[in-house]
Formats: structure tokens, C-alpha cells, sequence
């Protein structure tokens, strides 16, 4: 394999910069019927919180024009059920791992960072975002603050480096992820999804029993776009951009933008293959580009 | 991508696809599609209506934007399959009744079809039920030993199960229940469910269903569960 698509994330090396987005991805399993996980920078778990979730009830899912709302509710099995039964299956792949953790206050999130303590997990994504439920800490993430304290105090006591999944839906954002960088934070993912609501006028009533839900999909791209700008030009640790990216061109765009790695979310459930195919559009475009590693052209607008 | 044989109207909103396909399918599963970019963002679940000598035929109702991109699609033209998806319907063991309810009917045929194939000593019976105007009724016809039709009423008052059958249900919710409930306890019930999807594998999370046994997917854990499973409360 070329080196040309191998990024360093801080001390983390990366084969390229594509990792499927936590939420989007399971644990990985669903897609290793399509390709070799090996393939991938690295991969996302989806968010897990101390205690065991059963996610939120009625519809979870609703289109918009090139945009998909969820209300999934952060379901999962919870910390000591993925480090049973998942950790041993993702540990043994020659990919980067990162584990996704939401909390519901201070206790959770933190006694769940000491669990992962145990597991040698590359990177933690703090999740700070998840706008479907309490548990998904979206309060943590609304101000520079609250997402500061919170940093701090999981950065503290956590044994592997620690990435903030920062949401678009509260103060600036770039100011959030300055007070992050304050706090110890290796890292920054954005952007989580986007809050929205979806009405069924036919029956009159909200579509969500959570009444708002996450826009996420190609729609929300120019936003996640010019965010991962802001938070580029404000920060000196390294971006993991997200945000309705579905080819290699806006993986480019991001990486432009400023982005050392990008993830890949929506776009998964539309094609599967979507990550690998923009691993392999990266490849040819720093081939006819002539660069010898896809960091030179990073952060140059 | 697949190349489209046929794809025709065979009653209003109802359109039936055939499909070029080789590989195993099972009577119950489903295949995403798609013949669009990014709007409508997500594939399409649809069940198998049929599969036989290569042709994947597929029977759906236009309900929104996909499935009207879908019904346009003319023969030799090209559609983005993913599957097989889904667990399918058991092997029946005993004679077969399938209750179908509107385009419910569509996963059935193909269920009907491959039981009387490996069981052709085997009774099926079928229920189908309408709101308005029925459909494919001749093609359960000519394989079913026997065929109710119901239009504009309620399927489940005519619906009487014999001892030795297992009964297969597809449709509205509300009859899938009630198909449940007029059925002896000692019959088993299997029925296919239906949920928001967006990926059909089983990463999204979004077509979670709750049943006695904790949360499971329609995708993937189904869309074939036992009635007691799910109609559980």
C-alpha cells in the first residue's frame, strides 16, 4: 500500500485518513460483509455509555431532501458488554480504534473512561454532542465552560489520549473547541449532528417522540464544512471532520479546510463501500496531484 | 446494478419489477434500491415477490418520492440492488395458511410458491385482503389449494386455522394483531415487519423493534419474527 494517505493524529498513525463515524458503523461487523476492515484509517464504535440503552421509542428515522434525521437514543450495550463481547474482535484488527462515550452527568462519564482505562483503546471521542437523549451529554457540549470542565476532568483520569465530538448546536463552536484545547483535549471531531424537527402534517403531530432529532447526510456539509474551518484556524490540535461527506472530493474539502482525518457517517448507510471508495479516490488524486502524502495539501485554503 | 426486465403498473399505486439476479434467496428477505443520487437520500427496502431462473421480481406500492423514481424505470434499464437482506421465513413444517393484507401480499407469493415446491403433499391456504382493488389474487390462484378474498372488509373475520397449520402474515400492523389474537394459541404465527430503515444491515439502529426478548432490528433480526415476540404486551 502507498504511504501517500498515512496521517499522524498526533502520535497515532493512521494508514489513511477515512474512519467510519461512530453510530454509523456498529462495532463493525455489519460492514466486514462488504470489505476488509483492514482497509480503513480507522474505525468509530458507536457511542456507548456506562449502563446499558434501549434508545428512544417511535420513529427513529426520517428523509429530508439529501438529509436523514435520527432520534436513535444513543441505544447500545453499554461499557462492560462492548469490552465482553466487541473489544476482543476490534482489538485484533490492524486498524485504529476509537471509542465513542456519551454520559449522562459527571459519574457516568467518567466511571465509563475508567472502565475503558482497562482496554487499550487508541483513541477515546468524547461525546459531548448527541442530541437525542440526556445521556448524550449535547449540555456538556453547548458551552466553552461546561465542554472545558468536563474535558479536564475525563483527561485527568483517562489512560489514552482523548479526542471532543463537539455539536453544531451551541455557542461557537471554535470557542468550544479553544476551551477543549485548554482542557488536554489530543483532539477535536466535528460536527455531530445537526438539532432539527420533522412535523407529519397529515396527522398533526411531531414526527419524533423525542420532538427535535439530528440532521446529518450531504445536506449539512457546507455547514460541517465551514465549522471544521473556524475550529482549524482556532486550534493547534488535530480535526476529525465529519459532516455529510459522501466522496473523495468533499473528503478533499475538509482536508483543505484544515482536517487531519475525516469520518464517514450517513453515507454509510447509502453505500457501504463509501468509505473505501473514497480511500481509493484519495489515492488517484495524490497520484495525478503529485504529492507524496495527502498532508501537503491539508489546511491550504 | 441490475438490469430491469419489466416494470409495469399491474393495478393503480401497485407496480411489479423483474429484475436480472443470480445468487441464493430466501422467501421473507429484501433487497435495498435505489435508482437515484442524493435525494431521496436512502435505498428503498423491498420484499421478493418472486424468484425463479435468474428473475428477481419485486411487487410494491408508490408511496413517496423513491418508489415513484422506481416506477418509472423502464426495461433495460439499470437499478442499485443490495441483498439479500433479512432472515426470511422459516422452513414450514405441516400445512401453511398465509394471510396477506394489501402489498403485505407481496412476500408471500414467493413463500407460497417454495413451500409447495418442497412440499407438494403439503395444504396452503391463503387469505388476501384489500381496501379497494385487488391484485396478483390469479397468480396465488394457481398454486394455492385454496384462496379467500376480501375487499373493503376485514380479513381476520373470515379466518378460520387448522390444527396442522403454521400461519404466515404479512401487512398493516393492526391485522398482523389481529391475525395473531383470532389464531388457537398451539399455531405458531410468523409475522414480517415493517420499519423506517435507513441501512439494512443492521449499523443504523434505526428500525429497532422492541420485543419480549429486549430491543431487536427489523432488518436484520428479521423482518420474520414468531407474533408472540413482538406482539408481546
Amino acid at each position: 500500500m502507498s504511504k501517500q494517505l498515512e496521517t499522524k493524529f498526533n502520535e497515532i498513525l493512521f494508514k489513511n485518513p477515512v474512519v467510519p463515524a461512530s453510530g454509523t458503523f456498529g462495532f463493525g461487523r455489519e460492514y466486514e460483509a462488504y470489505y476488509d476492515l483492514e482497509k480503513l484509517g480507522g474505525l468509530c464504535s458507536k457511542g456507548l455509555t456506562l449502563a446499558p440503552q434501549s434508545g428512544n421509542t417511535g420513529i427513529r428515522l426520517w428523509e429530508t431532501p439529501a438529509g436523514l434525521m435520527n432520534s436513535i437514543g444513543l441505544e447500545n450495550p453499554g461499557i462492560d458488554a462492548f469490552i465482553e463481547n466487541e473489544w476482543p474482535h476490534l482489538k485484533s484488527l490492524d486498524t485504529v480504534t476509537i471509542v465513542n462515550v456519551g454520559g449522562k452527568d459527571e459519574e457516568s462519564y467518567l466511571k465509563a473512561i475508567e472502565k475503558l482505562n482497562a482496554i487499550d483503546v487508541k483513541l477515546i471521542e468524547l461525546n459531548i454532542s448527541c442530541p437525542n437523549v440526556k445521556a448524550g451529554g449535547m449540555a456538556y457540549g453547548m458551552t466553552a465552560e461546561t465542554a472545558g470542565d468536563i474535558t479536564k476532568k475525563v483527561v485527568a483520569i483517562s489512560n489514552h489520549p482523548v479526542m471532543v465530538k463537539l455539536s453544531p448546536n451551541g455557542d461557537s463552536v471554535a470557542e468550544i473547541a479553544v476551551a477543549c484545547e485548554a482542557s488536554g483535549a489530543q483532539g477535536i471531531s466535528l460536527i455531530n449532528t445537526i438539532q432539527g424537527m420533522a412535523i407529519d402534517y397529515k396527522k398533526k403531530v411531531v414526527v419524533f417522540d423525542n420532538l427535535y432529532a439530528g440532521l446529518s447526510g450531504p445536506a449539512v456539509k457546507p455547514i460541517a464544512l465551514r465549522m471544521t474551518h473556524q475550529v482549524c484556524q482556532a486550534v493547534n490540535i488535530p480535526i476529525m471532520a465529519m459532516g455529510g461527506i459522501s466522496t473523495w472530493e468533499d473528503a478533499l474539502e475538509f482536508i483543505m479546510a484544515g482536517a487531519t482525518c475525516i469520518q464517514i457517517g450517513t453515507m454509510n448507510f447509502i453505500n457501504p463501500l463509501a468509505p473505501i471508495e473514497i480511500i481509493e479516490g484519495l489515492e488517484v488524486y495524490c497520484e495525478k496531484e503529485g504529492l507524496s502524502n495527502i498532508s501537503e495539501i491539508r489546511g491550504i485554503v | 446494478m441490475a438490469i430491469i426486465q419489466s416494470n409495469e403498473f399491474v393495478s393503480p399505486g401497485i407496480c411489479k419489477m423483474t429484475v436480472a439476479f443470480t445468487g441464493a434467496v430466501l422467501p421473507g428477505q429484501f433487497f435495498m434500491l435505489r435508482a437515484w443520487d442524493k435525494d431521496p437520500l436512502l435505498s428503498r427496502p423491498i420484499s421478493v415477490h418472486d424468484y425463479e431462473d435468474g428473475k428477481l421480481t419485486f411487487l410494491y406500492q408508490v408511496v413517496g418520492k423513491g418508489t415513484e423514481i422506481l416506477s418509472c424505470l423502464k426495461a433495460q434499464s439499470e437499478v442499485t440492488l443490495q441483498g439479500p437482506l433479512g432472515n426470511g421465513f422459516p422452513q414450514i413444517v405441516g400445512d401453511l395458511c398465509v394471510v396477506g393484507g394489501g402489498i403485505g401480499i407481496a412476500p408471500l407469493y414467493y413463500l407460497m410458491k417454495d413451500y409447495k415446491k418442497k412440499n407438494p403433499h403439503g395444504n396452503c391456504r391463503v387469505y388476501l385482503g384489500f381496501r379497494d382493488s385487488s391484485y396478483c389474487v390469479e397468480s396465488f390462484n394457481a398454486i394455492a389449494d385454496e384462496v379467500n378474498l376480501n375487499i373493503g372488509g376485514i380479513i381476520t373475520d373470515q379466518l378460520k386455522v387448522a390444527a396442522s397449520e403454521v400461519v404466515v402474515t404479512c401487512g398493516p400492523e393492526v391485522m398482523m394483531k389481529s391475525v395473531a389474537k383470532v389464531t388457537p394459541a398451539e399455531n405458531q404465527v410468523y409475522v414480517s415487519m415493517e420499519a423506517h430503515m435507513a441501512c439494512g444491515i443492521g449499523a443504523c439502529l434505526g428500525c429497532t423493534c422492541a420485543t419480549k426478548y429486549g430491543n431487536k432490528k427489523v432488518c436484520q433480526d428479521g423482518p420474520v419474527f414468531l407474533s408472540g415476540e413482538v406482539f408481546y404486551v
